[in-house]
C-alpha cells in the first residue's frame, strides 16, 4: 500500500490532505497511485500534472527518495510499501 | 473611480483613494504572481489570473462585496500532436454577455460564459492555418494579450497576438481574417517583412465611443488604425520613441491615447533614463511628452504591456514599472504623483469602480 505525500506548499492553495494511502493495483506505478488520489481529491491534479498529464516543469517526485525517471507518461513502478513524495522543485525558484 | 488593482510578481496590491492619494488598503496573494486581472462591471467580479511558478495558472474570482476568491478552472489545451500546455493568462476581457474570454501562452483563445467554472478553445482560431507561423515573442511561445470586444456588438471581437499580428471576428468568434495590414517587422528577413501574421503588436487599445479606431504598441512602431483593423498606419511623428508595451486608448476621445516608451528592443529603459508618457490628442501626428511627477535622471523602469491603464472618464490613469514603481495622475498625464511603495516588478495595473 503505497504511501502519497504532498509538500506543505500546497496548503496555501487547495484545501484537501496531503497524504494518502493508496490501495490495490491502481498504486502499481506514480500515473496509478496519483490518479487514485487525484480521483479522490480532483482539486489536486491542475497543480502536480498538466493537461496533457506530464509532471509540472517545477514539481518533483521521488520513490523511496528517488527522482522518477518518467515525468511525462509517470511509468515508473511502485513497490507495495513505497513513500511517493510530490514536492517543489527548487528549480522554479529564481523567477520569484 | 477609487480603487487601483496591481497585479504583481509577488501579488495583488489594491490600492485605495483618499482625497488626492492612493494608498495600499490590502493584500492578495502574497508572494505569488498576479499575471493578469480583470473587473467586470456587468457582474461586479474581479478576476485574478495567477501564474504560480510550480503549480501552473490558475483563476481566481472575487464576487462583488465578496471578501475570499473562488478558485476558477484554467483552460486547458487539447490532447492532440502539439501537446501545448496552459501556461499564463495574458488576457481576460468581458464578452459583453456576463462571459469572459481568456487569452494564454501559448496562443490560445479561450471563452468560458459561466463565469470561469468551465472554459471552451476557440477552435476556429486555433485551427487556423496562420496560428502556426505565430512565434513567442516576450516569452518563449506566441500568447495572445489583446482582446478588444466591440462595446455595442459582442460577436466584433479583435484580437492581437504576440508575434502573431491581429485577428478579427463578426460572428462571436466562428471565423476570423486578419487585422494587421501596414504594420512591419524589423526582427523578421525583408521578404516577410510585412506579412501579418507574424507581427508583433504588443498591445492594442480600443476607444470605447469609437471602436473603429484602435491604437498599437507594435514591436517597432506605434500604430492607429481607423477601420477597426483593416488597415494601420504608423504614428511616426510621436517620441521619444517607438518602442514600448503599454497603450491606452482615451475612452470617448477617438484622437487621444498614451504611450509609455522605451529605448528599443536591444536596450529596456527608458530614454536617456527620464521616464516619461507620451500622449497624442491630434490622432497620432504629434506627440508630446509628459514629464512632470516622474523621475527625470537614473529611472530605468519599463512598463510592461498590461501595466497602464484609466478609468472610464479619460481623466485618471495609472501605471505600474518592472522597477516596482507605481504612479497615477488625475489630469489626463498632465502631472503625475507616485505611490508610496516599494512593490515587486508589476505585471498588470487596473482600475475598479
Amino acid at each position: 500500500m503505497p504511501r502519497v505525500v504532498f509538500t506543505s506548499h500546497l496548503t496555501r492553495h487547495v484545501d484537501a490532505p496531503l497524504e494518502h494511502s493508496v490501495d490495490g493495483p491502481d498504486g502499481s506505478t506514480v500515473r496509478g497511485a496519483l490518479d487514485a488520489v487525484f480521483a479522490r481529491h480532483p482539486v489536486l491534479r491542475g497543480y502536480v500534472v498538466d493537461e496533457q498529464g506530464a509532471l509540472r516543469k517545477h514539481v518533483a517526485v521521488f520513490v523511496d527518495a528517488e527522482p522518477i525517471h518518467d515525468r511525462r507518461s509517470l511509468s515508473d513502478a511502485v513497490a507495495g510499501g513505497a513513500e511517493i513524495y510530490v514536492m517543489q522543485a527548487l528549480s522554479g525558484g529564481s523567477v520569484a | 473611480m477609487s480603487t487601483l488593482h496591481l497585479g504583481t510578481r509577488k501579488g495583488l496590491f489594491t490600492l485605495e483613494r483618499r482625497g488626492a492619494v492612493y494608498s495600499i488598503a490590502h493584500v492578495d496573494f502574497l508572494g505569488d504572481p498576479v499575471s493578469m486581472l480583470v473587473h467586470d462591471p456587468s457582474t461586479g467580479a474581479l478576476y485574478a489570473g495567477l501564474d504560480l511558478v510550480h503549480f501552473g495558472a490558475k483563476l481566481r474570482r472575487r464576487d462583488r462585496g465578496a471578501s475570499e476568491w473562488t478558485e476558477c478552472a484554467s483552460p486547458e489545451f487539447p490532447k492532440d500532436d502539439e501537446a501545448k500546455a496552459m501556461k499564463t493568462f495574458w488576457a481576460l476581457e468581458p464578452d459583453g454577455r456576463g462571459g469572459l474570454w481568456a487569452g494564454t501562452i501559448p496562443g490560445g483563445l479561450f471563452h468560458s460564459k459561466d463565469r470561469g467554472a468551465t472554459w471552451v478553445l476557440n477552435r476556429a482560431l486555433w485551427d487556423h492555418p496562420d496560428r502556426k507561423k505565430w512565434m513567442g515573442g516576450g516569452a518563449d511561445e506566441p500568447g495572445i494579450h489583446s482582446v478588444c470586444v466591440h462595446p455595442q456588438n459582442p460577436d466584433d471581437v479583435l484580437i492581437a497576438v504576440s508575434c502573431g499580428g491581429a485577428w478579427r471576428t463578426l460572428d462571436g468568434g466562428k471565423t476570423w481574417a486578419s487585422a494587421a495590414d501596414g504594420m512591419y517587422a524589423e526582427f523578421m528577413p525583408p521578404e516577410r517583412r510585412n506579412e501579418p501574421a507574424i507581427q508583433d503588436p504588443h498591445r492594442v487599445s480600443q476607444c470605447s465611443a469609437d471602436p473603429n479606431v484602435l491604437w498599437c504598441q507594435h514591436h517597432n512602431g506605434m500604430f492607429r488604425s481607423t477601420n477597426r483593423g483593416g488597415h494601420w498606419e504608423e504614428l511616426v511623428g510621436v517620441g521619444p520613441s517607438k518602442f514600448g508595451f503599454g497603450v491606452v486608448a482615451h475612452p470617448t476621445d477617438p484622437k487621444t491615447a498614451w504611450f509609455v516608451p522605451g529605448v528599443k528592443d536591444a536596450c529596456r529603459v527608458p530614454v536617456d533614463a527620464k521616464l516619461v508618457v507620451t500622449r497624442t490628442r491630434d490622432g497620432g501626428k504629434t506627440g508630446e511628452v509628459l514629464t512632470k511627477g516622474l523621475p527625470q535622471s537614473h529611472a530605468y523602469d519599463i512598463v510592461y504591456r498590461h501595466a497602464l491603464d484609466l478609468t472610464a472618464d479619460g481623466r485618471t490613469l495609472a501605471f505600474g514599472s518592472t522597477t516596482g514603481n507605481a504612479f497615477v495622475s488625475a489630469d489626463g498625464g498632465d502631472s503625475w504623483s507616485r505611490v508610496d511603495a516599494q512593490l515587486p516588478p508589476v505585471y498588470c495595473v487596473r482600475f475598479s469602480g
